[in-house]
């Protein structure tokens, strides 16, 4: 009699066992492992949190009459339109003295897109305009500061063309045509 | 592509065989302004809406009219497909998805009750595209031409000629002309399928200074010029001199009283088709410049940039435009257009249509710059810039279209668009902004880069030489107070004058070509 009941407690005991082993441990053991794994492909940044690369990017020169490249470090951008979206956002970001960007300040990246023939557009807010000093060498400047960031970092994009507010503008202050794309200017680059 | 059944065409095309004029026909058209659709089956009108001053065609219209098939997608998107190729509109944005390919269009498409409305560059941009023809959409003269139709644009211009006078007239692309005199009527007939000309001809202004030898000129049917003769008509001679890829015809007047020593003035001229080296004048042209347009930049609600101590851009070109207006006419009589005398603003395509209509010989706009360097100066003469992909672009036909080769065989002028009319002159700019900066040089102070180039609208679509000249940076607290003196002012216009004496020099000892 001792025995079977001390096998019955024996049965319960290792059914206890297997039962949290298989309903509570296990599960929690592999929602920790799992965690991090569905975590993985979701969002961009926690996989490569810091992963950066190197672009030049264009600013005012010293006397106002050219642009200077700058290499920067900027976020990665998987594949060329992403990059591309890294790298104008970057270019028009706030700089501080010595640097001076040709963007105005305020401008916002609002949508960038590319075709398959390597035409990229650039649509951004309406202070790219509207907080724009004018005059022609300026004007010339904001707009090759955009064009050659973009076609001096990705092969793939051969010409671009801004976009206001999501619309297809003559100038940006009456000088330089934007109708069209534009193609890499270095003339203007120091 | 001559399979389009286009039976409406056949009937329409005898009743509106006289309008001959692509003007006269929108002109005509009770419902509004159209896009008068030119193809070898003959022609017919699109209305076109305006929208937020943009020009709008129908896309039914031109489903109609191209055998397009248009549907509407739950999604919102609207799909335009030609023979298996499709294009993909979407409302509210300012593009056009063309077999895969991305292309911009002024505005967004528009609905108009059950309708969708689409700008007309959709035709020049995204149709031309997938259609099998050539799509030569003519936006000015509210025109598309389809396929090989030889529709050459023509100008026309009167000169007076010490005691004669001279009628220049243009035909873009090269179309032969013959002409002939039937009375008091002379008749200049086109080697071509319709005239893509403006109406009037001949402003009523100059009409009237050509009086004494050209009483009237007007397109008679849909191909032939006829120019009735006014009352000093003596004698005529008729030269063609045929350029690149425009054939100009010159005509010079014979005054019957007075010009009898010189010049036979045969009643009757041979065709001038054959003689390109014939000299067309009776006497040689007084000058290469004849009319200057000045166009000072900006204006109205546009100040252009704006100085520390209040200077308006717009002010200080229309100060110095009229500065030189003064100079150049009093000093060499020769005419001054100035784009605007007021402080009121004008579209850029204005301004350069201006020039371009009066025939300029050169084009001066006058601006001052900005930069966000406080320390930049000093003046800059610009010229126009182009990708080479424009200029390719200009110089290709519509992708599977064989050129057709018509009167001036295959460069085809056509093809390179209204943004592009620079191109021909850049040449003579580079001569004149090298002028123009060495005179600057003695007056005024000029940039690091005195001369530079630029994609600017105002200068590429100028049909003669053109430069834009920023006299100085009014976001420099100096510059600022240097560009509001008289002696500045008066250094840039005079400097502008002497560019010009040496410039026209030039030209008149042949250089420059």
């Amino acid at each position: 009699m001792d025995r079977r009941v001390s096998v019955a407690i024996g049965i319960v005991f290792v059914a206890f066992v297997v039962g949290w082993l298989m309903f509570v441990s296990t599960p929690r053991w592999f929602s920790r492992q799992q965690k991090p794994v569905a975590a993985a492909p979701a969002p961009a940044p926690p996989a490569p949190p810091g992963r950066k690369i190197k672009a030049r990017l264009f600013y005012v020169s010293e006397d106002g009459t050219r642009l200077t490249g700058v290499e920067r470090e900027i976020a990665y951008g998987e594949g060329p339109l992403e990059q591309a979206r890294e790298i104008i956002s970057a270019q028009i970001a706030p700089v501080t003295e010595p640097l001076v960007s040709a963007v105005p300040p305020g401008t916002k990246l609002r949508a960038l897109f590319m075709t398959e023939g390597g035409d990229a557009y650039i649509d951004l807010s309406r202070e790219v305009t509207a907080a724009h000093t004018g005059g022609t060498l300026d004007e010339t400047l904001t707009v090759y500061t955009l064009v050659n960031a973009l076609t001096a970092n990705l092969p793939a994009i051969t010409s671009v063309q801004l976009l206001v507010e999501g619309k297809e503008v003559d100038t940006l202050s009456g000088h330089v045509d934007l109708r069209r794309p534009l193609s890499k200017n270095l003339a203007w680059v120091q | 592509m001559n399979a389009r059944p286009l039976p409406l065409f056949a009937i329409a095309l005898p009743l509106v065989i006289l309008a001959g004029l692509v003007a006269s026909v929108s002109s005509q058209t009770p419902a509004g302004p159209s896009l008068t659709v030119l193809a070898r089956e003959g022609r017919r009108a699109l209305p076109i809406a305006m929208v937020s001053d943009q020009e709008f065609v129908a896309l039914d219209d031109l489903a109609a009219a191209f055998q397009l098939t248009v549907h509407e997608e739950s999604l919102g998107a609207i799909t335009v497909t030609y023979k298996g190729k499709t294009i993909v509109l979407t409302p509210e944005q300012a593009l056009a998805s063309v077999a895969g390919r991305l292309v911009s269009l002024p505005a967004p498409p528009s609905r108009s009750g059950r309708r969708w409305l689409v700008p007309v560059e959709f035709i020049s941009r995204a149709l031309t595209l997938v259609y099998d023809a050539r799509l030569d959409l003519r936006k000015p003269s509210r025109l598309l031409v389809v396929g090989d139709v030889r529709v050459p644009r023509i100008l026309v211009r009167y000169d007076s000629l010490g005691a004669g006078g001279r009628l220049t007239i243009d035909a873009t692309p090269r179309a032969n002309s013959t002409v002939t005199q039937e009375g008091e009527r002379i008749l200049v007939k086109f080697d071509a399928d319709a005239l893509d000309a403006p109406t009037p001809l001949l402003p009523p202004q100059t009409l009237q200074a050509a009086a004494p030898f050209v009483r009237d000129i007007r397109v008679a049917d849909n191909t032939t010029i006829a120019i009735d003769t006014g009352p000093r008509f003596g004698g005529f001679r008729a030269a063609a001199q045929p350029a690149d890829a425009t054939a100009r015809l010159v005509i010079d007047f014979v005054s019957a009283q007075t010009d009898t020593t010189t010049a036979p003035a045969p009643p009757v001229a041979p065709a001038p088709q054959l003689p390109p080296d014939v000299p067309p004048a009776l006497t040689p042209p007084a000058s290469a410049i004849r009319t200057i347009a000045v166009d000072p930049g900006h204006g109205g609600e546009d100040d252009g940039v704006r100085g520390a101590q209040g200077t308006k851009e717009k002010d200080l070109a229309l100060a110095v435009a009229r500065r030189v207006k003064g100079i150049v006419e009093g000093r060499l009589g020769i005419r001054v257009l100035l784009t605007r005398d007021d402080d009121r603003n004008i579209p850029l395509d204005d301004r350069t249509a201006l020039a371009n209509n009066n025939k300029a010989d050169l084009f001066i706009s006058l601006h001052a710059n900005a930069s966000v360097r406080r320390s930049a100066a000093g003046a800059t003469v610009f010229l126009a810039a182009f990708d080479d992909s424009d200029t390719e672009a200009a110089n290709k036909p519509a992708p599977g279209e064989r050129v057709p080769t018509v009167g001036g065989g295959l460069r085809d002028i056509e093809l390179v668009p209204w943004n592009l009319a620079q191109t021909r002159h850049l040449t003579q700019s580079i001569e004149f902004a090298t002028i123009l900066e060495q005179q600057l040089r003695t007056r005024v102070p000029l940039s690091v880069h005195p001369i530079d180039r630029a994609p600017l609208r105002i200068l590429e679509s100028a049909n003669m030489p053109a430069v834009l000249l920023e006299m100085g940076f009014l976001s420099n607290a100096e510059q600022e107070k240097q560009l509001t003196v008289d002696v500045f002012q008066v250094g840039v216009a005079q400097s502008i004058y002497e560019a010009v004496v040496r410039f026209r020099d030039s030209l008149n000892a042949g250089g420059g070509r």
